[in-house]
């Protein structure tokens, strides 16, 4: 059953399924924007930033990955802004502001 | 074991299950099966038999370490009865809903309370709406080749859904029968190994058992419905093949003396032979009466039956369950529900009778044909008839 | 190959087999665990989930979120489908059928779904000896439904069904010892864990893996949600449940208790609980109750370490 555009649950008909309701795209879960629910979001003052990763291995996500200079930051589509990665960061890189948006 | 042989019916079944290379079983002893699963266990036990042997601690756990098996793409199966198949009722909805391949033998049971070890239909009317395809057996050999059939309808591509093969308790399972059993080759070539389309393993990594919100749950149900229904086709088209290699024909609905016959009584498992006694006795005696007898329960065989009944002025439904507080008999509601909207169509009685295992002798299926007649003439003040309870 | 025995994050793989874009809540101390487990179990690895917080926040119809074979069906089953895959498993590919390889077959259940209505399905699971692992998730009650007690719910915690009031506590009895109980059926190995000791449950996790026959794992899941706690603080509620003594991370290999993290001196309770809204409505009295059943439990344990 491939489709270009996957269709939501409401759109889907009763053909669009696969044999027992089996979903056959490992992970495609990712596709949900988890982060619109946050309302406080890290903010980072990566002079500070050791790259221990102890921010990636504590985040509940599982959505902080090292940037392009090796410093360890969220991914706000997935970011919730629990804060626990402010919390646990060493060096106090993390600092959680009220979310505008 | 090819050739004919007199076998009890249990041991019969753990035979079939041996020919059809079946791979896990899921056990949990429950009177009227036990000698099914002891079977199985001692064939394992030898050698003879090559599968994984799991002996459970409940029959909700025998059902589910099943849906786990057949997941894998396992040849899977169990046995209960009575009280085992009302303990692992939730699981047989998902077993179905998730459309996987088990094949469970179920010796029909009476149920508690009070406490009966017997015969009876009430297990079975209790699980009609689980989504399983169900098949009803009247004798020995019947058994046996269901158990073949069971798999191949389970685990045909067309179809992917679980099958139970009723029984009778103590009247069918523990008497000894003859009962052929074919020569391995042959079944060899009608079951082919089971290849469960999406099965779990690293390889291909599936999720099962998704939780569906209101805005999908009705089309994934939609789907399961039209797949059950659709099965029918390929029963049909197993039991044909099942004629060719095996030799013995099976149909969804059949008569026994029935075509044109004024009378019909219908009934389901081992009550049929002794209802076709009876009905030779009364034809020998010139009475137009006839037999029609139910195989398929579900899916529910709609037009196989309304042809099977058209032509008769009255038609005795006899349940082997009890309906509290509602239509009695809950093989004859369907029955009249089937036959609601036909033009042409029988005046149908329900009666209800050997619940709890009591034996229905010959003598008893022509009073309740007598009386069936007499209630369709002069109307009864009740919805239905319990025959031989003393009052 | 993964070495969990050394404590380096920059050394634990980035793959995520557990991916975001779950539902679970803000700061869940049970989804990180899962993440955490699921990293240390790898992508050959088949998981039957019980119904619960983790199962419904991966598993919203038509999506999911793991990326291994996943297999939810009921509540208390969890541990009999598990034994009927890893038999099935096991059966094919001594017959052949499929080819032979090393498979996790893992079974995941919250504390609802093991030490209440899935305690006679893991038990048998366990006698009979299946190799494959239970992992439970412990965040002390059934949260998913909307944070109901347990019998893993710690005594003086208000849930919806054991609530604080003026004639009541909260719970009234003592948490059920589930490692205690998986212990005495004789398995080869027992464990408790916490994220907030991110390596110790990695490693700990891939032992139960690569133990033959049947392991289990308990894992201690913060819930803010219905522990009353700021979202922020998961990572640090796990320690002191720790140091507090109150869940002590242990190991029982082989019937030999193991002690893995031990203090000179125990933090007092207060420190663990006052930052929790379930338990803000206790008197000196329980929580000095409380106090003294931590320590003596925690004293009984290490004796038990110390006989081996």
């Amino acid at each position: 059953m491939a489709k270009r555009k996957p269709k939501s649950d409401a759109e889907m008909t009763w053909r669009d399924l696969e044999i027992g309701a089996i979903v056959t795209e490992p992970g495609n879960a990712s596709r949900y924007k988890t982060g619109d629910w946050r309302s406080q979001r890290p903010t980072y003052d990566f002079k500070k930033c050791i790259k221990c990763a102890l921010c990636q291995i504590f985040c509940p996500e599982g959505c902080i990955f090292p940037n392009d200079d090796g410093n360890f930051e969220a991914d706000m589509y997935y970011c919730k802004g629990c804060g626990i990665c402010a919390r646990e960061c060493p060096t106090g890189v993390i600092t959680m502001v009220e979310e505008e948006e | 074991m090819a050739g004919r042989v007199g076998i009890e019916v249990s041991v019969a079944i753990g035979e079939a299950a041996r020919q059809a290379n079946v791979d896990v079983i899921a056990a949990y002893p429950i009177t009227p099966q036990t000698h099914i699963v002891e079977h199985l266990a001692e064939l394992v036990a030898n050698g003879k038999l090559d599968a994984a042997y799991i002996p459970v601690e409940s029959e909700h756990s025998a059902m589910s370490a099943c849906l786990g098996s057949a997941a894998a793409g396992a040849r899977t199966f169990t046995a209960t009865a009575g009280q085992g198949l009302e303990l692992m009722h939730e699981v047989l909805y998902v077993a179905s809903s998730m459309r996987l391949p088990v094949v469970m033998a179920v010796a029909n049971r009476a149920l508690s309370s009070p406490l009966s070890v017997w015969g009876d239909h009430s297990d079975v009317m209790a699980v009609r709406d689980t989504g399983w395809i169900q098949l009803f057996t009247e004798n020995g050999q019947e058994v046996v080749d269901h158990v073949f059939c069971a798999f191949r309808i389970a685990e045909d591509k067309k179809v992917l859904l679980p099958v139970m093969v009723h029984l009778d308790g103590f009247h069918l399972s523990h008497v000894i029968e003859p009962i052929s059993f074919p020569e391995q080759s042959k079944v060899d070539k009608f079951l082919p190994p089971n290849k469960y389309p999406l099965p779990l393993h690293p390889d291909k990594p599936v999720t099962m058992g998704d939780f569906a919100p209101p805005a999908i749950y009705p089309e994934a149900k939609w789907a399961q419905e039209v797949n059950l229904r659709a099965s029918k086709d390929t029963i049909l088209k197993c039991w044909q093949e099942f004629a060719d290699i095996f030799g013995h024909k099976y149909q969804p609905v059949e008569s026994y003396h029935a075509e044109k016959a004024k009378t019909l009584l219908l009934t389901m498992g081992s009550f049929s032979e002794t209802a076709m006694t009876a009905i030779d006795r009364m034809r020998g005696e010139g009475r137009d009466v006839g037999l029609v007898r139910l195989r398929l329960w579900r899916p529910f065989p709609f037009e196989e039956l309304r042809r099977a009944v058209e032509d008769a002025e009255t038609l005795i439904v006899l349940d082997r369950a009890l309906s509290f507080g509602g239509p009695g008999g809950p093989v004859c509601s369907e029955v009249k529900a089937a036959l609601y909207g036909q033009a042409k169509k029988p005046k149908v009685v329900s009666f209800v009778a050997g619940i709890g295992g009591r034996d229905i002798s010959p003598d008893d299926f022509e009073a309740i044909v007598n009386r069936g007649i007499a209630v369709s003439e002069k109307g009864s003040p009740n919805e239905y008839e319990i025959f031989g309870v003393r009052e | 190959m993964q070495n969990y025995g050394v404590y380096v994050p920059r050394l634990v793989t980035k793959k995520e087999t557990f991916v975001p874009g779950h539902r679970a809540c803000i700061g869940c101390g049970e989804a990180l665990a899962v993440r955490l487990a699921a990293k240390a179990l790898g992508p050959n690895t088949i998981i039957a989930n019980a119904t619960g917080c983790m199962e419904i926040v991966s598993s919203p119809l038509p999506t999911t979120s793991w990326k291994v074979p996943w297999i939810h069906t009921l509540f208390e089953n969890t541990a009999a489908v598990a034994s009927g895959i890893e038999s099935g498993l096991k059966i094919m590919m001594k017959k052949g059928r499929i080819a032979r390889q090393d498979i996790n077959v893992v079974a995941i259940a919250g504390d609802g779904g093991t030490s209440d209505i899935g305690l006679q399905a893991l038990s048998g699971a366990l006698e009979r000896g299946h190799n494959f692992v239970y992992l439970c998730f412990d965040n002390e009650a059934y949260m998913n439904t909307g944070i109901q007690r347990s019998s893993s719910t710690p005594y003086g915690a208000s849930t919806t069904t054991s609530p604080a009031g003026k004639v009541s506590i909260g719970q009234v009895s003592w948490k059920k010892n589930m490692p205690a109980i998986a212990a005495a059926h004789n398995i080869p190995y027992v464990a408790t864990a916490c994220p907030s000791y991110p390596f110790d449950l990695m490693e700990k996790v891939r032992k139960a893996a690569d133990t033959p026959g049947p392991a289990y794992v308990h894992i201690l899941s913060v819930c803010p949600t219905g522990w009353r706690c700021p979202t922020d603080l998961s990572v640090k509620l796990g320690r002191l449940a720790v140091e507090t003594g109150i869940f002590p991370l242990y190991e029982v290999e082989d019937g030999k208790y193991k002690l893995n993290f031990d203090f000179t001196e125990l933090k007092p309770v207060t420190d663990y609980m006052k930052l929790q809204g379930r338990f803000r409505h206790l008197s000196e009295d329980i929580i000095e109750k409380i106090q003294q059943r931590v320590s003596a439990d925690y004293a009984a344990l290490k004796e038990k370490a110390v006989e081996g």
